[in-house]
């Protein structure tokens, strides 16, 4: 089960600006109000297949995606939403795709599965684990060419306990690599705890069986997300090698759109970790510091549903994949 | 000009790819100091330094994955397996991250995954295998056999410059048995091109990698029988040279087609397959496989010697084929 660290790293006083704090505000609000206008759509019948929502961890995606570099590569994985927010996937682009429409990637796969090369990011596939030792080459490639730039990617706790997983870690820290891997443990692979995939009750204790860097934050406080991810981040891009951040969560819905969580999570983890939400606690955070008034937080509400109006009407007007296209790009020469 | 094995052409090959094109390196378990298990990439690590010529753990699955993520980002990266049993462990990121790649997000993933393969070196059960089945079921993925030192060199080097990933399978019986003139310098195979290796009228073998040998080998004792044997050497499997398979058919009217991964669910299978489908009418006989048998591969070498095909089977299988 997890919980919030027991003794907080120490901090440096959190470099974020105002404006910055504000821009990270819109990145959270933004990635729940789509998130929660696609369970809609999913409700209506619009949203092909499963949906794969990020309730209450979104402090993780977005304070890590902001903390990158114009020139690193990332992945998402299924609940990083929010990173693609942040590293410049519209709105548009996320419900045109999950309404299976041409864009953009032809309705040739689900959910986060895609990605854009000239943007840095790597597509996800389903079977978990392999995904880090590709993100592991991406910074290879980096090291190999002399430049200072890095590779993160995410996993969920589940992914931990793949073979995959481990051969990507141990690959990224035998050959030091620029590599940052995020450990969203949000304490249940599908229906399994935590406690069911590991002995271990820290997962970023496993970055010392790697000989990396391994830290634990609070995964609901988006800014000790983006301090630990940058820190993470610099000493990659500086030679450091890899490490393994550990974001301690909770998933607040299920797996899936279609499953129950509340099947089988005590009900009170529910009732505690809503008082954590990282929204709120930010928000509150927001105001308090005066970085926004109550009026300023209900504008930005506000421009964010009109520009998901929007995101959704031209989203709407993507036409569906064509049958006709579908033996191309196997290969190159297709 | 010049005399060289099958493995020194293999070697050659890449070692001009990486001088010629800074993209290129290679990675995998024991390829640097040590210059590799059978000595293919020796010397490499003193032309071209511990930045392209990368030793790893001992992780088929995470080198195949870097490998591809390197891609992705603008490398062009050589994997040796180093034995190509191994490249079991890369199952899933060779079959659903390597492979879908480029159909389901338009990323270009040009990489080569190499190593040998085959047996008749007495290596037992997994040092022994033919993987191209499994791959050859996996859409995306380009798979090359050459027999000789000549196809060795160009195969190489045309699947490096491949926009897709390409497995490369050399046979560890040829490495040095295989000796030829070889041209300095730059040339490629291109890879979907089957090579005629003989001609004749009386029934065609389709085959590829060692067992080219063994069909020439065959012929060679069917000509003082008077049965004249034509031998396609595939080169590649993905793409298939389906037309020089299907025009030698339309000539000979008799095939057999001859691997020496075992036969059940053997590529044989598709070849057979293929002809039925768009030769039909030039039949005139039932497509035969001559194949390993469906055990594992066997240590010994009296087992070993009854599990695969050799030139006597061959010349069994193609004189009841001829007499059909």
């Amino acid at each position: 089960m997890p919980s919030t660290p027991e003794k907080a790293p120490p901090r440096a006083a959190s470099p974020l600006t105002r404006a910055q704090k504000s821009e990270l505000l819109y990145w959270l609000k933004l990635n729940r109000a789509l998130e929660t206008r696609l369970a809609n759509l999913f409700k209506q019948g619009k949203v092909s297949g499963g949906l794969y929502r990020s309730l209450g961890q979104e402090a993780i995606s977005v304070g890590s995606a902001y903390a990158l570099g114009p020139d690193d590569w990332y992945a998402p994985v299924i609940r990083n939403m929010g990173t693609c927010l942040v590293r410049g996937i519209q709105p548009g682009i996320l419900i045109s795709q999950y309404m299976a429409r041409s864009i953009p990637v032809g309705g040739r796969d689900n959910a986060l599965h895609f990605g854009f090369l000239d943007k840095g990011m790597v597509s996800t596939i389903s079977p978990l684990g392999g995904l880090v030792s590709v993100m592991a080459g991406v910074a290879l490639a980096f090291k190999i060419r002399g430049e200072k730039r890095v590779a993160l990617t995410y996993s969920g706790d589940g992914q931990t306990s793949t073979g995959a997983w481990h051969e990507g870690v141990n690959f990224a820290g035998a050959l030091s690599l620029p590599f940052v891997l995020i450990v969203e443990n949000n304490g249940w692979a599908y229906s399994t705890p935590v406690t069911r995939q590991t002995r271990v009750r820290r997962l970023s204790d496993k970055a010392q069986a790697y000989g990396i860097a391994g830290e634990t934050v609070d995964g609901n406080d988006v800014m000790a997300v983006y301090d630990a991810s940058r820190r993470a981040i610099e000493r990659a891009r500086e030679g450091g090698g890899p490490t393994l951040l550990e974001a301690v969560t909770f998933r607040r819905l299920g797996h899936s759109e279609h499953d129950d969580a509340r099947k089988y999570v005590p009900a009170e983890m529910f009732e505690e970790w809503e008082k954590k939400d990282p929204i709120d606690r930010f928000e509150r955070h927001v105001t308090e510091t005066r970085v926004m008034t109550r009026q300023e937080i209900d504008q930005l509400e506000a421009r964010i549903e009109t520009e998901l109006d929007q995101a959704q009407s031209w989203a709407e007007a993507v036409p569906p994949p064509d049958p006709a296209g579908l033996t191309r790009g196997v290969f190159a020469e297709d | 000009m010049a005399v060289m094995t099958y493995l020194e052409a293999i070697r050659q090959g890449m070692w001009e790819e990486m001088e010629k094109d800074d993209r290129v390196y290679i990675l995998g378990e024991d390829i640097g100091a040590y210059g590799g298990a059978f000595k293919v990439t020796a010397g490499f690590l003193d032309r071209f330094g511990a930045d392209r010529v990368i030793d790893t753990p001992i992780s088929e699955a995470a080198i195949v994955g870097a490998a591809m993520g390197s891609a992705l980002n603008g490398m062009r990266p050589i994997a040796e397996m180093q034995f190509i049993d191994f490249i079991a462990c890369a199952f899933d990121q060779l079959t659903n991250m390597v492979s879908s790649t480029r159909w389901r997000w338009g990323a270009s993933v040009p990489m080569v995954v190499r190593g040998p393969c085959g047996g008749g070196v007495h290596g037992g059960p997994f040092h022994s295998q033919n993987v191209e089945a499994y791959f050859f079921h996996t859409p995306g993925l380009k798979i090359v056999e050459p027999a000789t030192a000549y196809d060795a060199k160009g195969l190489i080097k045309a699947a490096i410059r491949d926009d897709d990933p390409v497995l490369y399978f050399e046979h560890k019986f040829l490495y040095r048995r295989i000796k030829e003139d070889v041209p300095d310098g730059d040339y490629t195979v291109p890879l979907g091109k089957a090579a005629l290796r003989r001609e004749g009228g009386d029934a065609t073998i389709v085959t590829y990698g060692a067992m080219v040998h063994t069909a020439l080998e065959a012929a060679a004792m069917l000509e003082t029988d008077g049965v004249q044997v034509e031998v396609i050497d595939l080169r590649s499997l993905v793409p298939l040279d389906e037309e020089a398979i299907l025009t030698s058919v339309a000539k000979t009217s008799k095939v057999v087609v001859l691997h020496e991964d075992q036969r059940r669910g053997g590529i044989g299978g598709e070849i057979a397959a293929i002809i039925s489908e768009k030769a039909f009418e030039h039949l005139d006989g039932p497509i035969v496989r001559v194949a390993s048998l469906d055990t594992p591969v066997p240590y010994s070498a009296v087992l070993e010697e009854a599990f695969r095909p050799n030139a006597g089977k061959v010349v069994a299988a193609v004189k009841d084929l001829v007499r059909y």
